[in-house]
C-alpha cells in the first residue's frame, strides 16, 4: 500500500455500496482510499444499518481514511462497544482484508478507561452564573489566603524561622535592582523632559518658567516616579516571578520542594517578596532624581540657569512630599512581588498555563499599582499631605 | 518525490554511513553504519546516555552529524539543505520522549492540525480520521482533553496517534513503553506491529525495554557507551544468542551470561 501512494495514480475513486444479499447487509469497498485522493462515494439504501459481512474485491489500496471511514459509519449506527457495554456484541468484520481486520480489531477494543471517563453535561446559562460566581468567590479567597500567607512568611523572616536561600535572596536582588537600572533611567529621564516641555508652554504665557522645577519636582517624587517604577517593574519583574514559578509548577519542581520539607512560600516567595520591597524605594529615590535631572535640561534649554533650577526645586519639594512617593513604593513592591509570585504558584501544569499566568501577574500587578495610588491619593488628601 | 537513480539495487529505506555524533568537541560516538530496510522494526538500544536519542535526532534532522552521511532510499538527506528538507520530512511520524503535545490544543485538536494543514479532507473526514487514530491507541472519548488532564502514558499514547496522523512511511518513536504498565506496553507492541503490517510502516523505536525488543524488533543497532561506537547490527535474539561482543550480550541478558 506504501508503494501506491507514491506512484502517479490513475485509480478509481473509492467508493462505499451497501447491497442486500440474501437478507444479509454487504458493504462492498472498492477503489483507493488515500487521504490525498478524491473524497469517498457513498451509495445505497442501507447505509444507516452496520454492514453483516464486507466485500473487498475491488479495493485498489488504502491508507487509515478507510478504517476511519469504517469506525466512523459503526459508531454513527451505535455498532460499537462502547455503545452497548456489557454485552461482548463486536460488529461482524467478515471479509476485510486481514491487515484492515486487525486495525479494526484494534481501534475497536474497548479502551481501559473508559468506565473512568465522566460525561460532561454542557451546563445552562443558570449553570454558568453560578460556575463564574463560585470562581470569582474563590479568587477572592485565594488572594486573601496568599496575602495572610505572605505577612505569616515576613513573621517567621523577621524571628528567623524562615528557610530560604541567602544566595537566592541576592540573585533576586539583582535581577530585579541594578538590572532594571537602564530602563528605569530611561523611562523616568523621559518623564521628566515631558512634564517639563508641557508645563513649561502652559507656565510660560504667565512669565513663571521658573515653576516648572516645582512642578516637575513634586509631580515627580509624589506620583510619577513611583508609579513609573511600578509600572515597569510589573512587566519587568512580576512577569518575570510569574513565568519561573509557573514553569516550576508546571515541572514538579514546587512538589520536590515539599517533599524534602521545604516550605515553598518561604523558600520561593519570600525572598522574591523582600527584594522588591528592598529594592523598590531605592529604584523610587532613583528615578526622582533622573526625572528632575530630564526636566533640569529643558529648563536649561529654556534659558533656566541649572543652579536656579536646582535651588527652586529644594524649596518645592519638602521632605513631607519626597517621603510620601517612597513611603508609596514599598507598598507597591509588596503588590508587584505577590501578585507575580501568586500567580506563578497558581499555575496550571502546561505550557500553556505559565503563558496565561504571566499575563494575569502584569494585568493584576498593573492594576493593582494604580488602585493603591489612588487609594493613597483619597488618604493622603483626608490628612491634609 | 523524486526516485533514487535507477540501476542501482534497491536502496535501503534508511542508510547510516560513517555516522560521528558530537556536540561541540565532545564525540557522543562514531563511526555508526547501519542501514534500516523497508518495513524493518528496527531499534536503537544502548545504556542510559550512550546517545540514543542524539542518533535518532540526527536521523530526523533536529541535529546535523559531525560527519557522514544519512540517506533516505538512497538519497543524501544529510547533504540536502535543512530549509529543503520537506519531501524527506513529510514522510516522518515522530512521537517525543514525553509525547510533546502542544499543551494549548486538545487531543484531537493536536491530531488534526497537521492533517488540516497537509491534506484537503473535508471537515467531517478529519473528525472521522482524529477519532480513529485515538481509538487505536485507546483513547477515544478523549478527544476534547488537553494535555494537561490526562496522565503521562496517556500523554505517550496519543503523542503516537500525532505521530501516525498523516500515516507516514517511517514512524520514530521515543521510548514509547517507558513510564507505560506492562499491559499497555504490550498493547504498544501490537499496534507497531500491527501498523507495520497493514500500512507498510517503517518503525525505528528508542528503547531499552528488553521484553518489548525481542518481542518486536527484527533488526537492531547496539551503542555501546564504553567505546563510543556501534557495539553490534543485527537481529536482537539472534544477538543475544550469538553475538561475539560481551557487552551486547550482557545488555540482552540483563547482564546474566
Amino acid at each position: 500500500m506504501n508503494e501506491c501512494r507514491q506512484m502517479p495514480r490513475s485509480e478509481t475513486p473509492p467508493t462505499a455500496r451497501w447491497k442486500q444479499d440474501g437478507g444479509g447487509v454487504v458493504l462492498e469497498l472498492s477503489g483507493a482510499w488515500h487521504h490525498d485522493g478524491p473524497a469517498a462515494v457513498i451509495d445505497g439504501d442501507a447505509s444507516d444499518q452496520a454492514p453483516e459481512s464486507y466485500e473487498t474485491a475491488k479495493l485498489e489500496g488504502f491508507d487509515s481514511t478507510l478504517p476511519a471511514f469504517l469506525l466512523a459509519h459503526l459508531r454513527g449506527v451505535g455498532k460499537t462497544p462502547a455503545a452497548d457495554a456489557g454485552e461482548d456484541q463486536q460488529p461482524s468484520l467478515e471479509g476485510l482484508p486481514p491487515d484492515l481486520r486487525g486495525l479494526m480489531d484494534l481501534a475497536l477494543a474497548v479502551p481501559e478507561e473508559s468506565d473512568a471517563r465522566g460525561k460532561t453535561r454542557a451546563p445552562s446559562e443558570l449553570g454558568k452564573l453560578g460556575k463564574i460566581s463560585i470562581k470569582v468567590w474563590e479568587k477572592i479567597i485565594g488572594f486573601a489566603e496568599f496575602t495572610g500567607l505572605s505577612v505569616l512568611a515576613l513573621g517567621r523572616f523577621f524571628t528567623g524561622r524562615a528557610r530560604f536561600r541567602r544566595s537566592d535572596f541576592w540573585m533576586i536582588v539583582q535581577e530585579c535592582g541594578p538590572q532594571a537600572l537602564p530602563i528605569v533611567t530611561l523611562i523616568s529621564f523621559l518623564i521628566g523632559v515631558i512634564l517639563a516641555f508641557v508645563g513649561n508652554v502652559q507656565l510660560a504665557s504667565f512669565g513663571a518658567s521658573l515653576f516648572v522645577a516645582d512642578l516637575v519636582g513634586v509631580a515627580m517624587v509624589r506620583e510619577m516616579g513611583v508609579v513609573m517604577t511600578g509600572i515597569i517593574m510589573s512587566g519587568r519583574t512580576g512577569a518575570a516571578f510569574a513565568a519561573h514559578l509557573g514553569s516550576m509548577k508546571a515541572n514538579e519542581e514546587i512538589d520536590a520542594l515539599k517533599t524534602f520539607g521545604f516550605n515553598p512560600f518561604d523558600f520561593l516567595v519570600l525572598p522574591r517578596l523582600l527584594a522588591l520591597i528592598v529594592m523598590m524605594p531605592l529604584l523610587t529615590i532613583y528615578a526622582n532624581f533622573v526625572g528632575i535631572l530630564g526636566g533640569m535640561l529643558v529648563g536649561v534649554a529654556v534659558g533656566i540657569p541649572p543652579v536656579l533650577y536646582w535651588n527652586q526645586t529644594l524649596v518645592a519639594v519638602t521632605l513631607t512630599t519626597a517621603s510620601l512617593g517612597v513611603f508609596k513604593s514599598f507598598f507597591f513592591g509588596a503588590a508587584i512581588a505577590m501578585s507575580g509570585c501568586m500567580q506563578g504558584m497558581n499555575a496550571g501544569n502546561s505550557s500553556a498555563a505559565v503563558g496565561q499566568a504571566t499575563t494575569r501577574a502584569v494585568v493584576a500587578s498593573i492594576t493593582a499599582v494604580i488602585v493603591l495610588d489612588s487609594a493613597f491619593a483619597a488618604i493622603f488628601t483626608v490628612l491634609g499631605i | 518525490m523524486p526516485k533514487p537513480s535507477e540501476n542501482s539495487a534497491p536502496a535501503a529505506k534508511i542508510s547510516v554511513r560513517d555516522l560521528t555524533m558530537a556536540y561541540g568537541s565532545f564525540v557522543v560516538m562514531r563511526d555508526l553504519n547501519f542501514e534500516v530496510a523497508e518495513k524493518d522494526i528496527f531499534v536503537i538500544m544502548g545504556g542510559s546516555g550512550c546517545g540514543k536519542s542524539t542518533l535518532l535526532r540526527h536521523l530526523i534532522g533536529l541535529r546535523e552529524p559531525a560527519k557522514g552521511t544519512i540517506l533516505y532510499e538512497g538519497e543524501d538527506f544529510t547533504a540536502t539543505d535543512p530549509d529543503q528538507r520537506g519531501d524527506f520530512i513529510r514522510r516522518f511520524g515522530v512521537m517525543y520522549q514525553s509525547g510533546a503535545l502542544w499543551s494549548s490544543l486538545t487531543l484531537a485538536e493536536n491530531i488534526a492540525l497537521p492533517i488540516e494543514e497537509n491534506t484537503q479532507l473535508a471537515p467531517k473526514a478529519v473528525r472521522d480520521l482524529v477519532s480513529y487514530k485515538l481509538s487505536l491507541v485507546g483513547l477515544s472519548g478523549y478527544e476534547d482533553y488537553y494535555p494537561a488532564d490526562i496522565s503521562g502514558g496517556m500523554n505517550k499514547r496519543a503523542g503516537i496517534a500525532r505521530a501516525m496522523a498523516l500515516d507516514p512511511e517511517i514512524l520514530f518513536l521515543d521510548e514509547p513503553g517507558a513510564g507505560l504498565d506492562p499491559l499497555s506496553s504490550r498493547r504498544l507492541d501490537d499496534l507497531i506491529l500491527r501498523l507495520r503490517d497493514s500500512l507498510g510502516s517503517t518503525v525505528v523505536i528508542v528503547t531499552h525495554e528488553l521484553a518489548s525488543i525481542f518481542a518486536i524488533a527484527n533488526n537492531s543497532i547496539f551503542l555501546d557507551t564504553a567505546t563510543r561506537t556501534q557495539g553490534a547490527v543485527g537481529n536482537p535474539v539472534e544477538l543475544r544468542d550469538h553475538s561475539e561482543n560481551p557487552a551486547v550480550r550482557l545488555f540482552l541478558r540483563r547482564g546474566e551470561e
